[in-house]
């Protein structure tokens, strides 16, 4: 029982960025002269190796599977294979959709030790600790897996950065067993956009939340965004309510403000998936009823009030 | 047909709290419990479903967890769940999402429905496990994050979105029975009508042990869990710089902000 294994995932042909960021997690767990092995399951896998080819990969393992994409039951399958012929003592996957969908099945079945959206691992006195958010995010939870010889953690995504050095690991294939899959995959579809905003492109956004509080209230933000100059987004609860499209949603499912420099979070109490659209942006400010709301800890400033109070006397100044 | 739909009474924290002694859990009085969220879209789905159907379709409502979970499931019963089930024993307490996957799975098998619904995820704990864990422990097939549904009762296939990062969806055919974790946003929950809440009221809510669904005590609690909480505490507060004052001062400085972003100084 040795070393780290790293389980990556890709779709529709790309790397997805996350499985990198592993690679960074697996130092701090692999212990002095063990290695760190990165598993890639695809029809082709050797497509993946120069984007795996990063300091602190040992090993890229290639697993041939017959699904293009992903699937369940083959990932099941060949993970547990190779955990079994490998031994690792951790096993690093990303805290995503793909994983929602497999990776506590396979902890259930195979007896792993096991946490989720993990963003803290390392060994103290010995004992691998995992710590991860409870209560919603409101405090941390450090988590240890006595007795057991694997440990599954499911990383959240941005909580380390991935290398950015070349390397040149070695290169293996690992043949797992066939898998009946119960999955027959048909097509993938693009959100159809709800307007023509370009979220990922805008600079200044002024996003509304739940504290908004009922339809009605969204011409007076999308007035006030016009006013200052703002492109208007929205977090979850409000596109799926209906109140504005699905296209100006931020967050994980939504878009990512990748180009924004200014976000004013007006009403939204910053849940993990709307942070990981935004939270990397360089001045946040958030305008939240509740002092404890988590969009505080990702604002550089933050004012704590009633958003239409806020919104009244905001719109004077323009 | 029937339709399990696996319910939590979530916990989010009071505006001051303190935690157990043992420093492994915030203690329980400072703590407000509802439904989870998730699982009220789970719910509704499951009734869609019932009502779409013109055969009979029952709507099963179980939960693991104390006394208390009642509150929840009468809520499932006001909002059109036929029955409600809670599987309760004090051992129980310690369980992590694996442990609880192994209840309800031995709930579904005593059950039998052709499908099972469970939230994404829970808005307290967050460990997006529960569900698919519950699959395993079945053997059934299952999915993630389903943001569509297509099943007519009885079919052998149904076909499902799940919705991926970055409002990509994946359009996937599975057999049943299957586990669907259900994603918010799939449906719009109804609210119950005072009607419903008062009738949910007088009807009975079916109690069970882990021991009645033969579970024996290792299998369940922290001995049946794969992972233990080892500490809980606060973490370091974020950095965000309050601006103080009136609205009119707060808004004011945010105009400054605003103004210093666009380069027309402040």
């Amino acid at each position: 029982m040795s070393g780290v294994l790293i389980v990556a995932e890709q779709r529709r042909g790309e790397l997805r960025a996350h499985s990198l960021e592993l690679i960074t997690a697996a130092q701090e767990l692999r212990r002095a002269g063990e290695t760190v092995s990165v598993a890639v399951l695809a029809q082709a896998p050797a497509a993946f190796v120069p984007a795996l080819s990063l300091s602190g990969v040992d090993e890229i393992i290639g697993i041939q599977v017959a699904a293009e994409e992903f699937d369940p039951d083959a990932f099941e399958g060949a993970v547990a294979a190779l955990i079994a012929a490998r031994k690792p003592d951790v096993v690093l996957i990303p805290h995503s959709v793909d994983s929602f969908g497999y990776a506590a099945a396979l902890a259930a079945k195979q007896g792993y030790g096991f946490a989720s959206d993990v963003f803290d691992a390392r060994r103290i006195d010995g004992a691998l600790v995992a710590t991860r958010g409870g209560y919603g995010q409101k405090v941390s939870v450090e988590v240890d897996f006595p007795g057991r010889s694997t440990v599954l953690l499911a990383l959240r995504g941005n909580a380390f950065k991935p290398p950015e050095q070349p390397a040149a690991p070695t290169v293996t294939a690992f043949e797992a067993p066939p898998t009946a899959s119960r999955w027959k995959a048909r097509q993938f579809i693009e959100l159809a956009a709800g307007d023509d905003v370009d979220m990922t492109g805008a600079e200044f956004i002024l996003t509304v939340g739940r504290g908004i509080g009922e339809e009605a209230n969204v011409a007076k933000f999308r007035e006030l965004a016009d006013a200052v100059g703002a492109t208007l987004g929205c977090s979850r609860p409000i596109a799926d309510a209906g109140w504005l499209p699905k296209s100006r949603q931020v967050g994980q499912s939504g878009k990512t403000a990748s180009a924004c420099k200014l976000y004013v979070a007006m009403g939204v109490s910053g849940a993990i998936q709307h942070l990981a659209g935004m939270k990397h942006v360089g001045t946040i400010v958030a305008v939240n009823t509740d002092a404890n709301a988590s969009i505080f800890s990702v604002a550089k400033y933050g004012i704590v009030g009633d958003i239409f109070e806020i919104a009244d006397e905001l719109r004077r100044l323009f | 047909m029937k339709i399990l739909v696996a319910v939590k009474q979530v916990a989010a924290l009071d505006e001051d709290f303190e935690f157990t002694p043992d420093g492994r859990d915030v203690d329980p009085d400072f703590l407000i419990r509802d439904l989870n969220e998730w699982d009220d879209f789970a719910l509704e789905e499951a009734v869609k479903i019932k009502e779409a159907s013109s055969t009979p379709v029952e709507v099963v409502a179980l939960s693991v967890g104390p006394d208390g979970a009642d509150e929840i499931l009468r809520k499932c019963l006001a909002k059109g769940a036929d029955r409600a089930v809670r599987v309760w024993d004090d051992a129980v307490a310690g369980s992590d999402p694996i442990a609880i996957a192994r209840i309800i799975a031995a709930a579904v098998r005593r059950e039998a429905p052709g499908l099972v619904f469970a939230g994404v995820q829970s808005s307290d704990q967050s460990y997006a496990s529960t569900g698919i864990a519950t699959a395993a422990f079945l053997d059934w097939p299952h999915a993630a994050v389903v943001s569509q549904l297509t099943y007519a009762p009885g079919a052998a296939t149904a076909v499902f979105r799940r919705e991926l990062e970055g409002g990509l969806l994946h359009e996937v055919e599975i057999p049943c029975p299957a586990v669907f974790t259900i994603q918010l946003g799939i449906n719009t929950p109804r609210y119950a009508s005072l009607r419903s809440i008062k009738q949910a009221a007088a009807k009975p809510i079916e109690l069970m042990s882990p021991a009645e669904l033969g579970l024996d005590s290792a299998q369940i609690g922290e001995a049946g869990s794969a992972s233990r909480v080892r500490r809980m505490y606060v973490p370091e507060k974020g950095r965000a710089q309050l601006i103080e004052g009136n609205a009119a001062a707060q808004a004011a400085r945010l105009a400054a902000i605003i103004r210093e972003f666009k380069g027309e100084g402040a």
